[in-house]
């Protein structure tokens, strides 16, 4: 045998990597490296390459009137979940308390999104891994009337961004204390009309996504997710998790952390003291179950989604709820809507810091600012949940791989790339994920 | 069957989701157009060369540098998409300062960041057969450019002000009647006068238009009380390196 064979040698010691080189149907560019010896996993890294674009750092010397519509040029797909961390960052740190009918429009607004979002990751960017398609323009070949409800359920929540934000991607209309206009409740009648339909399609979407099959795995981790008295959470709550932590948002940085882990060079998160943790769908769900309208509550048990729920395959079922919910809460919203509102409450600005969180479509989003006594921001941070979730995501993926050694690496590639995409992970909303040039086994 | 491709480069994703949010028109392009690599929506990521490429983002590292020439090389027609292409985009911020501090601000180990010192669009480095601006981009003008390169036509967008769309729309000019700054008259149409219509000034999303008078509409900001920070505030935000907007010409990072 020659040892300074490479071939040979890579036998002798049986080093494999598996290279994902561009992760597809998620938002944003990433890649995975899996690298083993013999039977055993050695490392896993969920490779984000998107560049950095220095949000916190260009926040610095703008102005707190200006935070919704910079936030939300960090994410496409999410631009509400962005603009409501900062202005409920900034209200509350200016003490200002939003009018009950301000608080209603925004939660139809996110409403709006979790729709839009849900439907666009149900149907075009996940389904297609549980058909064994390449995309959903695949699943429209042979399931047309499938794709079209899901594009009108998706449209459906776009409507609802475009009249209260102004358009879909990047709305205009969000304000710091408030919005910028209401539009009259006239023009909501035919949203809806459009609502009706949507709940019906929602729990036929629901129906459809629970007729797959769901691979067995279980997360054995910490979930973590706003909760709120009385309401399922979205705009605003305390932080509590599956492990019986209950803290105020404000609290957030004395319990988590982010850090730059050597081997990865990605910013990850944990808990302090505790490790990795998860955030979204099945987060929200798990920890606010109770919080759901028994109707609701009724379809999770009758569409098989166990109780408590841990397997992240299932979370485009929950995904599906969380659309039946979503067109429900936004319909009880508009039906309860009165014109005659103010738009907007008036700010006295003055010096201060303040911090929110709201639940992003994929997870919880933290925002903390400081700014000077004219309103000009001084520092930022903004925690997003792709972030958070990536330390989870890698440990588990270590499991993975573990259990699929034999696979050739295409498939075990493509085992990879789906389990990722469980998690919607949103990537270029990452905002401070690093590129990463490592050095193969 | 025509090919389209779909790049990313420095973005938020918005512009290519706006192909995806043509809820009504998706699958019927899919019948014309086949979407031969497009990420974000499929893994079925099949080889160039390509009749339309669409380019999102803009070029902020070493290796967007060399992509960008790639993709170029693969494909007949180049169409730019978003503020991010065609002007550098937000993260153009960062060519007003010196990159390190940012990275500083940011990363606990900046050692480990790869990044360009400036934020520059897509034709700072490779030619480009049409832009089209916005942040976001506008969903049927996308629609307009992509329906006219099979066609084979002259896409038959407007170049006029948001002032112009403004003015057909019928709505009371927020400047003059409220006091509003508005970036309307130097910003290029394509959104309807949006922002006029709920009350508020175009912050200018879709970037400068043509020729646009950037100094003359400053002098009649600072007549009206605005202060200079506030003014190139409202000026250096989504389009900061557009040349009308910053007041500098484009030098992009040659690596």
């Amino acid at each position: 045998m020659n040892p300074h064979d490479p071939e040979q040698a890579a036998e002798k010691t049986s080093t494999r990597v598996v290279k994902v080189g561009a992760m597809t149907r998620v938002e944003g560019e990433g890649s995975l490296l899996i690298q083993t010896e013999g039977d055993r996993v050695k490392n896993v890294d969920l490779h984000i390459f998107e560049p950095p674009r220095f949000f916190e750092a260009f926040l610095r010397g703008r102005a707190v009137h200006e935070t919704p519509d910079i936030t939300s040029r960090i994410c496409g797909i999410c631009p509400v979940a962005y603009q409501m961390s900062a202005v409920h960052a900034i209200e509350s740190g200016l003490g200002v308390v939003m009018p009950d009918a301000i608080r209603r429009l925004r939660r139809l607004l996110y409403c709006g999104e979790w729709i839009e979002s849900h439907v666009l990751h149900i149907y075009l960017l996940h389904a297609p891994d549980f058909l064994g398609l390449p995309d959903a323009i695949s699943l429209g070949k042979t399931q047309r009337q499938r794709l079209e409800t899901g594009l009108r359920l998706k449209k459906l929540g776009n409507r609802i961004m475009a009249l209260l934000g102004g358009r879909e991607i990047h709305p205009i209309n969000v304000k710091v204390g408030g919005f910028y206009k209401i539009p009259p409740r006239e023009s909501f009648r035919e949203l809806s009309d459009e609502l009706f339909w949507g709940i019906e399609a929602a729990k036929d979407t629901l129906s459809w996504v629970s007729g797959f099959t769901f691979p067995e795995f279980a997360m054995d981790t910490e979930y973590v997710a706003l909760q709120n008295p009385g309401e399922y959470p979205m705009n605003e709550g305390n932080i509590a998790s599956s492990r019986g932590l209950r803290i105020e948002t404000r609290a957030f940085e004395d319990h988590f952390e982010e850090y730059q882990a050597p081997q990865s060079t990605a910013l990850h998160a944990r808990r302090r003291g505790h490790g990795s943790y998860l955030t979204g769908p099945i987060a929200r769900f798990l920890l606010n179950f109770a919080a759901l309208p028994p109707p609701v509550q009724k379809l999770a048990q009758e569409s098989g989604i166990p109780l408590p729920c841990y397997n992240p395959y299932r979370s485009i079922q929950i995904r599906a709820l969380e659309v039946i919910y979503a067109c429900q809460e936004a319909q009880r919203l508009i039906q309860d809507y009165e014109d005659g509102q103010r738009s907007s409450v008036e700010l006295q600005v003055h010096a201060g810091s303040g911090c929110a969180a709201t639940e992003a479509p994929r997870g919880l989003l933290y925002h903390r600012y400081e700014w000077d006594g004219e309103g000009s921001i001084l520092a930022a941070r903004i925690v997003p949940p792709t972030s958070q979730n990536q330390s989870r995501m890698e440990e588990d993926l270590g499991t993975l791989v573990a259990g699929h050694l034999s696979l050739p690496d295409d498939e075990l590639a493509a085992h990879c790339e789906r389990f990722v995409r469980n998690f919607d992970p949103c990537i270029s909303c990452a905002t401070h994920f690093l590129k990463l040039t490592r050095e193969r086994v | 069957m025509k090919r389209l491709a779909v790049w990313k480069f420095t973005s938020c994703d918005g512009c290519q989701l706006s192909l995806l949010d043509l809820e009504d028109d998706l699958l019927l392009l899919t019948e014309s157009l086949e979407f031969a690599y497009f990420l974000e929506a499929s893994s079925a990521a099949r080889p160039g060369p390509y009749d339309i490429s669409l380019v999102e983002g803009s070029i902020t590292t070493p290796a967007d540098v060399e992509r960008i020439l790639e993709v170029r090389r693969q494909s007949r027609f180049l169409v730019v998409i978003g503020a991010c292409a065609t002007s550098g985009g937000i993260q153009a911020l960062r060519n007003f300062v010196d990159v390190k501090e940012f990275i500083a601000c940011v990363y606990a180990r900046p050692d480990y960041i790869k990044t360009l010192a400036k934020s520059s669009p897509i034709s700072a480095y490779v030619p480009v057969d049409f832009e089209l601006q916005g942040c976001p981009i506008d969903k049927s003008q996308l629609l307009e450019v992509i329906a006219s390169f099979l066609l084979d036509k002259k896409p038959a967008l407007s170049n006029e002000s948001v002032c112009g769309e403004c003015k057909r729309r019928g709505l009371v000019c927020v400047w003059v009647a409220e006091g509003r700054p508005c970036l309307g008259p130097v910003t290029h149409a394509g959104c309807g006068a949006l922002c006029p219509g709920y009350s508020r000034g175009c912050y200018g999303c879709f970037g400068p238009k043509e020729n646009a008078n950037v100094p003359s509409l400053g002098r009649k900001f600072r007549e009206h009380g605005e202060s200079p920070r506030d003014i190139q505030r409202l000026l250096r935000t989504f389009h900061a390196a557009a040349p009308a907007f910053s007041g500098r010409p484009h030098e992009p990072s040659r690596s």
